[in-house]
């Protein structure tokens, strides 16, 4: 059977994608990570040296107060890993009404992180930690030997530091993506487990939980392939096309900066390599965020997110 | 002719089945999905017991339908295997509870 393009689909239905307001920055400060998870569309690891600098941040934080975002989100790879973060932070925090840290949990716990830990308690920083599994064979067998263990150990330590806790103002959301060539759990089912698994185990709490499918690029399309379940996904992630998702997806109010500056719709066409309004912009070239009704750039990556219940 | 009684293409065309019987079918799904919805138990537990189940009428369609469905919900393979080993039990069990009839007449019938 040959699947229908996502551009095709979206003719189909009589739909176009194209940005609404954009109120949020999402900020990828590269590639190296502690880890090399097997689902990772950016294929970030060890090995990887795309770091952003500090010319960069200086030009994102000019952005940031030009673009007057409601939130932003600072993403990886794994951001503690690289110098400069906590001025990064410093410097954003005064511009946002929030500002969101996505960590893999084990590079916050790798160093001795604790000024980065109280820098983020001063400014709210809400964190966004993986955590794909209660299971210690599926989380493994995604992100790799120990990390379960390790997360744990860092949870209850931002548990401690008030993250996560019931009337706490500081934020702690985790997010679970699966552990093949399936999709995800409904939300609202899976953080009701989560959250009982978690306090039950090991005496966790946590504010959300957001579930999200795996994207067919990077690493994880490269075992999609290799597998023999690239078809076979694909194929399943457009038969769960959701029109009705269209209209909260991310990419709609969310502006995506590389390591290295570029702008694109999201993190997923970072990873295709599909640039806002398929032109390469850099963000110190930008005045302002791009205009209400800007064209989204796609490719079949997107059915990722419209499958059921969407990707927002 | 067929090569094999058992193709994995032939899930998806579960549906087909009420070419011959519409009505039938109709009924025979809309109970089905009902069945599955959330209720006392929750789909991730529905799930689990149709995978255990599948074992135990040893069908392929459920087996590959339901171990996706398992995953999708949020179980684990060890959950999963879990679930397997109680249909297994159950089957085992009930053969060898068939003993106590076997005594029984033997018991009878024997001096």
């Amino acid at each position: 059977m040959v699947m229908e393009s996502f551009s095709q689909i979206l003719a189909r239905h009589n739909l176009t994608l194209s940005r609404s307001k954009t109120d949020i920055l999402q900020v990828n400060v590269g590639l190296l990570c502690n880890q090399s998870c097997r689902h990772c569309h950016l294929e970030a690891g060890p090995t990887r040296k795309e770091v952003m600098d500090r010319r960069t941040m200086d030009q994102i934080i000019a952005f940031a107060e030009r673009g007057k975002f409601a939130i932003i989100d600072i993403t990886g790879g794994a951001p503690e890993m690289v110098a400069g973060l906590e001025y990064l932070i410093e410097s954003l925090a005064p511009l946002t009404q929030k500002l969101m840290l996505r960590s893999n949990l084990t590079a916050l716990a790798d160093r001795n992180h604790d000024g980065l830990l109280s820098l983020c308690q001063n400014h709210s920083v809400a964190i966004v930690a993986s955590f794909p599994s209660t299971n210690e064979r599926q989380t493994e067998s995604q992100r790799g030997r120990g990390v379960l263990e390790r997360s744990v150990e860092m949870l209850r330590k931002l548990n401690t530091l008030g993250y996560g806790r019931n009337g706490s103002r500081l934020e702690l959301n985790l997010v679970s993506n699966p552990a093949g060539a399936f999709l995800p759990t409904s939300q609202c089912q899976a953080e009701k487990r989560f959250k009982q698994e978690l306090n039950r185990k090991w005496s966790i709490t946590f504010n959300n939980l957001h579930t999200f499918a795996n994207i067919p690029l990077g690493r994880f399309g490269k075992w999609l392939t290799k597998s023999g379940n690239y078809e076979g996904y694909l194929q399943k992630l457009s038969d769960s096309f959701n029109p009705e998702t269209l209209k909260g997806l991310m990419c709609r109010n969310l502006l995506s900066v590389s390591w290295d500056g570029y702008l694109y719709d999201c993190d997923f066409n970072q990873a295709a390599g599909l640039y806002l309004s398929s032109t390469p912009k850099h963000v110190s070239e930008m005045d302002t965020p791009p205009e209400y009704g800007t064209p989204i750039a796609v490719g079949d990556h997107c059915y990722a997110c419209t499958a059921g219940s969407g990707f927002t | 002719m067929m090569e094999t009684y058992y193709s994995p293409a032939d899930l998806a065309k579960f549906p087909e089945i009420g070419k011959d019987a519409p009505e039938l079918a109709n009924k025979f799904f809309e109970y089905y999905n009902a069945v599955f919805a959330e209720g006392e138990l929750t789909e991730r537990e529905k799930a689990l017991i149709a995978l255990a189940v599948a074992h135990a009428v040893q069908c392929p369609y459920c087996i590959d339908a339901y171990t996706g469905a398992c995953l999708e919900k949020g179980s684990n393979s060890a959950e999963m295997t879990e679930a397997i080993h109680v249909a297994a039990a159950i089957q085992s069990g009930a053969t060898l509870v068939h003993g106590l009839q076997m005594r029984n007449i033997c018991n009878k019938i024997s001096l």
